[in-house]
Formats: structure tokens, sequence, C-alpha cells
């Protein structure tokens, strides 16, 4: 025991409470069971520590310490790899996949939830080391806040307005309102289509948005979440019963054609609406130097 | 390189619309264009397009 063991074990579960505060198993089932989650807390405690150690290290001048971070960059970047290849390796299995984009998102979210645990700790260490508990305990609320409020991304109903269409058949094409999905030969699957399919029309509220949804993992990304939520009409070897997202090159609109098991109308806005923006797939055009600024 | 879509078989009434390339089905009657092209789609795992009212094409996506 010595000056620095409560303050290194505050910062430790601190960090460690923020790592499970951040592992929330939601819709997306992901991650899914205890086993999953016992990765991600085990992670967590190991970055909670490295945060912890790494203010006393400096007050007792050993600089060296701080090469262990990149030690620890490293490791949370293999961390980032190994979701990717888990999540790619299982999405050849859904029937309606997540695709790359939304999988490189999830991943992202996996190394930098390990960053803000050590920050967390290295702040709660560093109020306890300086002033005292209490605090180091307002200095770690204060962290919790601003990890919540930046966790989650913007969603979907912030940047576009979702309206309810019709889907219909002009001979085998199939439309959700004049976007043109695909084309469907049989009669029967037709019937199937007309009474199981529900269509939505995403209108993007800016100019940069558009270029946002046009992108094909977040197309992939609204497929899979409505299909998660809301069930989905299909099996393996029906590839006419594949939900489709289309785009009308006309005004940026896309069309959204699923196949729900659940056809609750306002359920399936809810979903639309509360689906992620992927990082990756924000474009800001307006931000160029040759846009012309209004 | 890799073929992405291809047609894998083609079915009709009216024999004169197709001569040769993938498999070809003659059919009677719309009925049973509609019943081949069904079976051959859940056969192929392919999607049935219809070209016109007697031309169909099953093609994997």
């Amino acid at each position: 025991m010595n000056e620095y063991t409560y303050p290194i074990l505050f910062g430790i579960t601190i960090g460690t409470i923020a790592r499970f505060i951040m592992l929330k198993t939601d819709y997306r089932q992901y991650p899914t069971y205890l086993h999953g989650k016992i990765i991600h807390l085990a992670l967590g405690f190991i970055a909670a520590s490295l945060g912890a150690v790494a203010v006393p290290a400096l007050m007792e001048k050993e600089f060296t310490a701080v090469t262990f971070l990149t030690i620890a960059a490293s490791q949370f970047r293999e961390v980032r790899n190994m979701e990717r290849e888990t999540l790619t390796e299982m999405d050849s299995y859904e029937l309606v996949p997540r695709g790359n984009t939304y999988i490189e998102g999830i991943a992202i979210a996996f190394e930098s939830r390990n960053y803000l645990v050590i920050f967390t700790s290295l702040l709660g260490t560093l109020a306890y080391l300086v002033w005292n508990i209490y605090v180091a305990i307002v200095v770690s609320v204060l962290c919790y806040l601003i990890i919540r409020k930046y966790m989650s991304g913007s969603t979907l109903g912030e940047i576009v307005d979702i309206e309810h269409a019709p889907v219909t058949f002009d001979g085998a094409g199939l439309y959700v309102d004049n976007i043109y999905i695909m084309n469907i030969g049989l009669p029967e699957r037709q019937e199937e289509i007309l009474k199981y399919g529900m269509g939505f029309v995403i209108k993007p509220k800016t100019f940069d948005v558009r270029s946002s949804i046009a992108n094909l993992g977040q197309r992939q990304a609204i497929l899979h979440d409505i299909s998660v939520s809301l069930g989905v009409f299909r099996d393996s070897g029906t590839p006419a019963l594949v939900p489709l997202i289309k785009r009308d090159l006309d005004d940026g609109r896309i069309g959204v054609f699923i196949l729900p098991q659940n056809k609750d109308l306002n359920q399936a806005i809810k979903v639309l609406q509360s689906v992620p923006v992927l990082e990756n797939a924000v474009r800001m055009p307006s931000e160029a130097n040759t846009q012309s600024k209004e | 390189m890799e073929l992405e879509k291809a047609i894998l078989a083609t079915i009709t009434t009216n024999s004169n619309k197709v001569t040769a390339g993938a498999s070809i089905f003659i059919c009677e009657n719309k009925e049973e264009m509609d019943k081949v092209a069904a079976n051959l789609e859940a056969i192929l795992d392919g999607i049935s397009h219809a070209l016109s009212d007697e031309l169909y094409i099953i093609v994997k996506h």
C-alpha cells in the first residue's frame, strides 16, 4: 500500500464501470451474450488499468511509462480487427446482411470506446491525486455525461423525412412510389409482394444528406436494421423476396422496399428514424471550398 | 473475371423469340409458362424476370 493505491483502484473501477455502461445490448444484438460481454469487460479493465497507472508513473518521473500507451493503442486496434473479422464472418449467414460499412462502424465504436475508458480512468486518477476523492467523483460523473452524449451518433430521423408509399406493379416492374425497384416475372410472386411488401420513400432534408443516403453501405444498414426489428419474409433460395433500396436519380430520394413479418406502419417508421447514420457514409459537399457559402 | 449475373434459363411460349443461349423451355401457354418458371426459380435460386408476356428469363443475381 502506498499513496497511489487508492487513486489507481479508483481509476480502474471508474474506467471499468464506464466500459460497462457503454456495453449495452440493444436490438442489434451485439455483443450478444455473456461471453461476448466478458471479452469486452476484460479489455475495458485493461484499458482502465493503463489509464489509471499512467498518472502516478508520470508523477514519479517515469516518463518511459507513456510508451505503454502505444502498446495499448495497438492492442485496441487488434480489438477492431477482431470485431470486424467476427462480424464479416457471421454476415454471410444473415438473411439480410449488415454490409461492410455497418460492420466497420461497429468495429470503430469498439475501438474508440476503449480509448474513452482510458481517458476516463486517467482523468479520474489525476483528479484524485491532485485534489481529492470528491473532485475525482465529480470529474468521473462529468466524463460519464460526455460519454453518454457522444456515444451515439445521429440517427436517420434527424436528416431525412420518411413517408409511407404504396408498392405497385407496372407490368413486371415493381415500384415504390415512382421509384423503380426490380423486375418480378411470376404473377404468384407479385401477389406475395403486394400482400407482404411495404414501401417507404426517404427524402433528404439537405443537399449533403443526398450523398449520405445514396451510400450503398448506409442503404444496406437501413435494410438490415428494419429486417431485424420487424422480421423478414424470406428464406435462403428466394432472391425474389429480398428487400431492396433504390434511388431516384432526379432528386436523390430513396425508395425502400421491405417484406416485414410485422406490418406495423408506425413501428416501421420509428425503426427507420432510429437507424444510425454511419460515419463512413457521411458526406459534406457543402463544406468544400468550391461551393458558394449561403 | 467473375460473372455476377447470368441467365440460367429462358422460358417462352413463342419459340421464334429465342434461338440459343441458356437452356430454353418452350411452353404451350401462359399458365404452363408460369408453372415452369416458378419451379425453375425455386430450383435454380434465381429470380424470374418477365421480358414480355411470352418470355421469362431466370437470372442468378
